[in-house]
Formats: C-alpha cells, sequence, structure tokens
C-alpha cells in the first residue's frame, strides 16, 4: 500500500466510526478541495452512498463560482444539502468591509450561523435529490456530530485537535484539557449535549489533497486552476477576504509540480487569507468559538 | 511524480526543558520543510514582543502556549527527508500532560527520545522509555543534547549512554541508538560535526531514515474486525455489506470465514468498492466491504477470520495487559468500566494489580499515571490476540464514564476455568431446552 492508499483507509475507518457513532450526523462541506475530498471518502466508505446531510455555511461573499459548483455537484452525486446563513448579519450589513473588521464579520458570517444551524436553531434552505427541490426552515433537529475536513499542516491550532473532539454546549473548545486518543481506538462516548467535531483529514497535506484529486479525478472547482488570465485560487473563501494567487496551473497535475518544486514549495497555504493575519493567534480565538 | 511515497510517525520525547522543541525545529529548517511563510511569522513575532528567535517557537504554534513558554499538545509537524516524508509528533515533557504525549506517542512507529547532557538521565527519561514499551515502540533513538555547552565531551555522552542503555534493557526495549548532539547549534542532526571525531555513527537524521515502516501483515493470517454492517435500501441498494478495516492477511471471493466470538460461518460473496475497478481479493491495511453467500445477522464488535487458517485469535473474556492509567478517578476493584478492542465494546472490571510498573508502588488502585500489570474481567468474552501476535487486536481502551481514561496492550488471554464451566452449564441448559421441546414426552410430568 502506498502513502495515498493508506490515508484513504484510515479516513474511511474514521467516517464509518463516526457514522456508527452519533445517530444525528452532519458533514460539513465548505465547497473547497478538502471537503470535497472528504464527500469523496465518504462515497468510498459507504459504497456509493453519502448516508448523512452536508453542511454549507453560505456567506453570500462566497465566489459565485462556488454557489453554481454546488448546486451542480449535489445534484449530480444525490446529496441532501443544508445551507446554513445569518440572514440578519447580512441585510443589517453587519459585514466586512461595510461595518465590521474581517474577524467580526467572520464571526457574524460563519461561526454564529453554522453555530446555529449544528443546534438546530437556525434558519436553513434544504436541497432533497429525490425531488430535486429546496424547501426552507425555521429550526431542526440538533446535530450531536460533524465531520470537518481540517488538516494539521493547515495552521497552528489546527495541529493540535483530536480525531473525535468535543465542544461543550457553546460550541467552545478548550485545546489544553482535551482527552488522550490512543491508537485508532476514539472515544466516541460523550455526555448527552456535548457536541463533537470528527476530523477524518488530519494526517493529510495539501500536497496529499491534489495526489488524491488527480488519482480519483475528483471533480473540483474551476477556480482553483489557471484560467488563461494567470492566477488561480490556492484556497477559498469569502471574496473580500481572499486572493488569487498568480500560477499557471491549469490541472491538479500541474499543482501537484507546483508544491513539489515549483514556487509554491515553501510557501503556506493560507498566505492568500487575510483573516489569518489580523494579530496573533486569530484564527484560534475564532476556532475556540466554534470556527472550524 | 510522487517521489516521498513513504511516510512514517515518529514522536519526540523527552524530560521537560531537555530541548525537544529546539530540535524539531532544526529537523524542519535544516531540512529545508519549512513554509516561508511560518518562519516569517515567528520570527516577526519574536521582533514584535523583543525576543530573540528560537527554533523551539516554531511550534509553539498556539497562543496561549507561547504565555507559558511550554508545549502543552501534540502537535503534528511535517518533514520530508531524502528517503521518506515524517510526521513528526513533539511530545510535551509535563508529567500533567502526558496523555498528551501518549496520544501521540500512540501513532508512532519510532521515537525521538532527548536526553539534556547537562542534567542527564531524568526521571521522565525513565518513565517516557517506559511508556514507549507499553505502546510497543521498539524503535528508539537517544539524542543526548546540549553537549555544545560541555565542550563535546565524549566521555558524558558514554556515561549517559551506558545508563539509559541499562534501564532501557530491562524494559525490553530493543534496536536503541545512541547520537551526540547540539540542536540549537545543529550539530549531528543532519550533517555530521566535526565537534564530534570521537563519533562514528549516523546523524540522528540519519539513524530515523535507517528505521523500518510498518511492518506490512500482508503475508499472516487474515483477519478484519467487523466495524458495521451497512445495507441502504431507502437508496435501493439491497447489498448487505460486512464493512471494516483489515488487520492482517488478505482474503478473497469464494473463501470459507468464521466471525468470533459467534463463530458463525460464511463464504465471500463479493468484495465491494465504489469508483474502484472491481476487484476480487482485499488485503492487510484496506477498509474493505465484503457480501457474503450467507446473509449473517452480526453485530459489529465480530472479528472475521478464515475458517482454514488457525488465526492466532480467541474469544477471552479474561486477560493480562500491561496498562497506563490517565483518568481523572483512579482505576479500582469492584468498579465497571467500558473496554474497547478491535471494534469490540464490553463492560470490564479489574481482577488484580500483578506488577507495578514505575515508582509508587500500591497495590489498591491505579491512580493517574500510574502503569502496571494486571488482570481483567470482561463481561462476555470478545476476539483478540497478544500485542505481539497483532498490534490492532492486542490493544486496548477503557473508558470511565465518559472520560477516556487508560490505554494497555495485551499479554496473553487467561484461561478460567469458571468460565468454561459456565459455557458449558449454558450448553447443557439449551440441550435440555431441545430434549424438552422435540420429545416432550420424555419429560411428562
Amino acid at each position: 500500500m502506498n502513502k495515498l492508499d493508506k490515508l484513504e483507509s484510515q479516513s474511511i475507518f474514521i467516517i464509518r466510526e463516526a457514522y456508527k457513532s452519533f445517530k444525528n450526523i452532519g458533514m460539513l462541506w465548505s465547497i473547497g478541495k478538502d471537503s470535497t475530498v472528504l464527500l469523496w471518502l465518504a462515497k468510498k466508505a459507504f459504497f456509493g452512498h453519502v448516508p448523512f446531510e452536508l453542511i454549507h455555511i453560505d456567506t453570500s461573499y462566497k465566489i459565485p463560482e462556488m454557489i453554481a459548483y454546488r448546486d451542480a455537484l449535489a445534484k449530480e452525486l444525490k446529496l441532501r444539502l443544508v445551507v446554513g446563513q445569518n440572514k440578519n448579519a447580512i441585510s443589517g450589513k453587519r459585514t466586512f468591509p461595510d461595518g465590521l473588521d474581517r474577524i467580526s464579520c467572520c464571526r457574524e458570517l460563519k461561526t454564529i450561523p453554522l453555530t446555529k444551524t449544528l443546534d438546530g436553531t437556525g434558519f436553513r434552505r434544504v436541497y432533497d435529490p429525490k425531488r430535486d427541490l429546496w424547501d426552507e426552515f425555521e429550526s431542526a433537529e440538533p446535530y450531536n456530530a460533524v465531520i470537518v475536513g481540517v488538516r494539521s499542516d493547515e495552521e497552528g491550532s489546527r495541529s493540535k485537535e483530536r480525531v473525535f473532539s468535543s465542544r461543550d454546549e457553546k460550541s467552545e473548545w478548550d485545546a489544553s484539557a482535551q482527552p488522550p486518543e490512543l491508537w485508532n481506538l476514539y472515544k466516541t462516548e460523550f455526555a448527552p449535549k456535548t457536541h463533537v467535531r470528527v476530523h477524518p483529514l488530519l494526517d493529510w497535506t495539501e500536497l496529499n489533497i491534489w495526489e488524491y484529486i488527480e488519482r480519483e479525478k475528483i471533480p473540483t472547482i474551476s477556480i482553483y486552476y489557471n484560467q488563461g488570465d494567470g492566477k488561480r485560487y490556492r484556497s477559498l473563501g469569502c471574496y473580500p477576504c481572499t486572493n488569487p494567487v498568480e500560477s499557471d496551473a491549469g490541472s491538479p497535475a500541474e499543482i501537484i509540480e507546483e508544491l513539489i518544486s515549483g514556487k509554491f514549495r515553501n510557501i503556506a497555504e493560507r498566505s492568500g487569507r487575510a483573516q489569518d493575519k489580523d494579530g496573533g493567534g486569530t484564527l484560534e480565538t475564532l476556532r475556540k468559538e466554534g470556527y472550524m | 511524480m510522487q517521489k516521498n511515497t513513504e511516510r512514517m510517525n515518529i514522536v519526540i520525547t523527552g524530560h521537560v526543558d531537555h530541548g525537544k522543541s529546539t530540535l524539531v525545529g532544526r529537523l524542519l529548517a535544516d531540512t529545508l520543510s519549512l513554509p516561508e511563510g511560518k518562519l516569517q511569522d515567528v520570527r516577526d513575532s519574536c521582533k514584535k514582543n523583543g525576543r530573540v528567535f528560537e527554533y523551539a517557537f516554531l511550534l509553539d504554534a498556539l497562543a496561549d502556549e507561547q504565555k507559558q513558554g511550554i508545549t502543552i499538545d501534540s502537535a503534528r509537524i511535517f518533514f520530508k527527508s531524502a528517503q521518506r516524508e515524517y510526521i513528526i509528533i513533539d511530545a510535551p515533557g509535563h508529567i500533567e500532560f502526558l496523555r498528551n504525549m501518549l496520544s501521540g506517542a500512540s501513532r508512532a512507529l519510532a521515537a525521538v527520545l532527548v536526553i539534556d547532557a547537562l542534567e542527564g538521565v531524568a526521571e521522565n527519561s525513565r518513565r517516557h522509555g517506559l511508556l514507549l514499551s507499553l505502546l510497543g515502540i521498539s524503535q528508539v533513538v537517544v539524542a543526548v543534547n546540549k553537549l555544545d555547552a560541555l565542550g563535546y565531551d565524549e566521555n558524558v555522552f558514554r556515561r549517559i549512554k551506558n545508563e539509559y542503555e541499562e534501564y532501557l534493557e530491562t524494559l525490553n526495549v530493543k534496536q536503541v541508538t545512541f547520537v551526540p548532539v547540539s540542536a540549537r547549534e545543529g550539530k549531528n542532526i543532519t550533517t555530521m560535526a566535526d565537534e564530534t571525531p570521537w563519533y562514528d555513527g549516523k546523524t540522528l537524521l540519519g539513524v530515523l531514515d535507517s528505521f523500518q515502516n510498518q511492518p506490512s501483515n500482508e503475508d499472516l493470517f487474515f483477519a478484519m474486525p467487523l466495524q458495521d454492517v451497512y445495507r441502504f435500501s431507502d437508496d435501493n441498494d439491497e447489498r448487505r455489506i460486512y464493512a471494516g478495516t483489515i488487520v492482517s492477511g488478505q482474503v478473497k471471493t469464494g473463501d470459507a470465514v468464521k466471525f468470533l466470538p459467534s463463530n458463525k460461518e460464511a463464504h465471500i460473496k463479493g468484495v465491494e468498492v465504489w469508483n474502484a475497478p472491481p476487484k476480487t481479493s482485499a488485503r492487510a491495511v484496506e477498509a474493505a466491504g465484503f457480501t457474503l453467500e450467507e446473509d449473517l445477522y452480526l453485530k459489529h464488535g465480530e472479528v472475521m477470520v478464515k475458517s482454514d487458517e488457525n488465526a492466532p485469535v480467541s474469544a477471552a473474556s479474561k486477560i493480562r495487559a500491561n496498562l497506563i492509567w490517565l483518568g481523572e478517578n483512579p482505576f479500582v476493584f469492584g468498579k465497571s468500566y467500558t473496554l474497547k478492542l478491535g471494534s469490540a465494546k464490553v463492560e470490564a472490571s479489574l481482577a488484580a494489580i500483578e506488577r507495578f510498573l514505575g515508582e509508587n508502588e500500591n497495590y489498591n488502585e491505579l491512580r493517574r499515571n500510574d502503569c502496571g500489570s494486571v488482570v481483567l474481567n470482561l463481561s462476555r468474552p470478545i476476539a483478540l490476540t497478544s500485542f505481539y501476535d497483532n498490534a490492532s487486536l492486542g490493544r486496548f481502551v477503557i473508558v470511565d464514564g465518559y472520560d477516556a481514561a487508560g490505554g494497555g496492550i495485551v499479554l496473553e488471554a487467561v484461561s478460567d476455568e469458571n468460565k468454561n464451566a459456565d459455557l458449558n452449564a449454558d450448553f447443557e441448559e439449551e440441550l435440555f431446552a431441545l430434549l424438552k421441546k422435540y420429545f416432550p414426552h420424555r419429560f411428562a410430568e
């Protein structure tokens, strides 16, 4: 077995363990490459089925191609998709750059609707693949657990995560008081009302993700590739805070080449994401409050 | 294009302030494995806070860690040598963070143990050696660090080497290599140092590269803990798929298989896959799924083996094990715990503490961070092996309520005369019931 086979196997084991252990579980799908790999692994784990809902938080500032790609793939792969949004913050302009700084905007448009979508109290639109229709709900059953595609090589605080990581009732994370997690014997026993984040991709690197996309021919969104103007997105987010990088890479193979020996060999992936830079430990502050 | 297809998890451990984080920072920098942004971020942050840059700061990414100046959790860090890719786990040296050190170390195949030459073998150096042996990690390199402060004195190195080697031998940890280093100065880390002409071994990186990656169990007996059984009939899929990760050996369609401990037998009908070419066999480490010729009602926790293979997997309800306790509350007699092994989950209780490993001998209970050889009673038999026959079927964790409280390795299944008597009694009762049903006239009252 090569490296990718082992990573695939390990992640499928974790996804199956999560599905077995929690009554109401969902998977966060940010539309980006990591969570799309995660979606692919779920299809593999359950032999073509995705037996849980996919959750997307729509800030309304997403790069437009992302939403089109999301809806097309949900239809093609027959995914039950739940879309949460903080409508009040958007209509009240509590956003960046209109009224807030970047971090407060992340809190309003991502952390708050994510928390409310997960605990069942927030408004959501739900795509039903069988009827090919969208429904709207003011609330829903809370999720006990959610599968998330964070990787430990992305950023410091993510490297500290457990595979099964608990959040308290307020979705908060205490990084320094985590339980032991030995071998792959994950503790899946949690007190009622605990919300659990499951992280099957911790051991994957950005390079592994692209190698797997290439091998499996996973459909990814076009803006990861040079569209002819010498620019592409390396990491996806909201357009006011995410910048494309200068790159000619037009395919997964060319991106892999770029990461191994090309210009991005020594440059961090999230260098185009502005919210990581506002003061020390910013992403960690957001994550403690429930951000992914 | 995939040049580094091999990957190895290693753990770096040692007493507090013996220089683990510095060593890791150095390994990252000297193998050119750092993203440019990261090094610059840390240099900028040092400048902003008026601190002198240290390699150790690279790892202390969490905000509250930087304030306290100690490593709290096992960070996962990646680096590459010419040989392979490493995931390096910088384990905390503080005893109160032992659970984090173990979480990291349990995923490792090899360990770097750092000893400060100025201080010599410390309590935690011994303790971490003990824990590595408990986790079954046998490939260990000891970095005798900070030799720059002692003028690279060969005698100091020899003295520490002899003392620690003697200790590790008592724990059955073999294949230990000692390297004299200075992490801060980058000596003998990735290149041989002129300062230690008396040392003719390899650099630290050279020793790591010489370690064996995970031995493949493919050629051994077949075993797969049954993780779950799927049937997505809501989605118009009538297949009943028996899913799990194969921990040893291989299996193909048509093979006769048996589930333990239920002893139910079946034949492999199909090897199920999605988005992959059809296949007729599966092997160790694959997350597999099978359909069976016979529809069996099985719960997760069973272990699938081949009927004709005589795998050393046995159903046991009493085990002898080496264990480390990490729980808030001590591990005590007369209390029920949950034991998880493979995909099985069973009630367990402490039957005996046979040997205390480490200091503070106490045969009434195991307190947080205590290690011991124990006997455990299980409420029903589960399929397992000794740790040495198969690591995945020979290690377990113990959950106390919702608290992940301990972990250990199975030394052996303990045969229990009474349990066999119980089984016989069950059998007799069942037989009696059947006789009564089919030959009622014989039992007329």
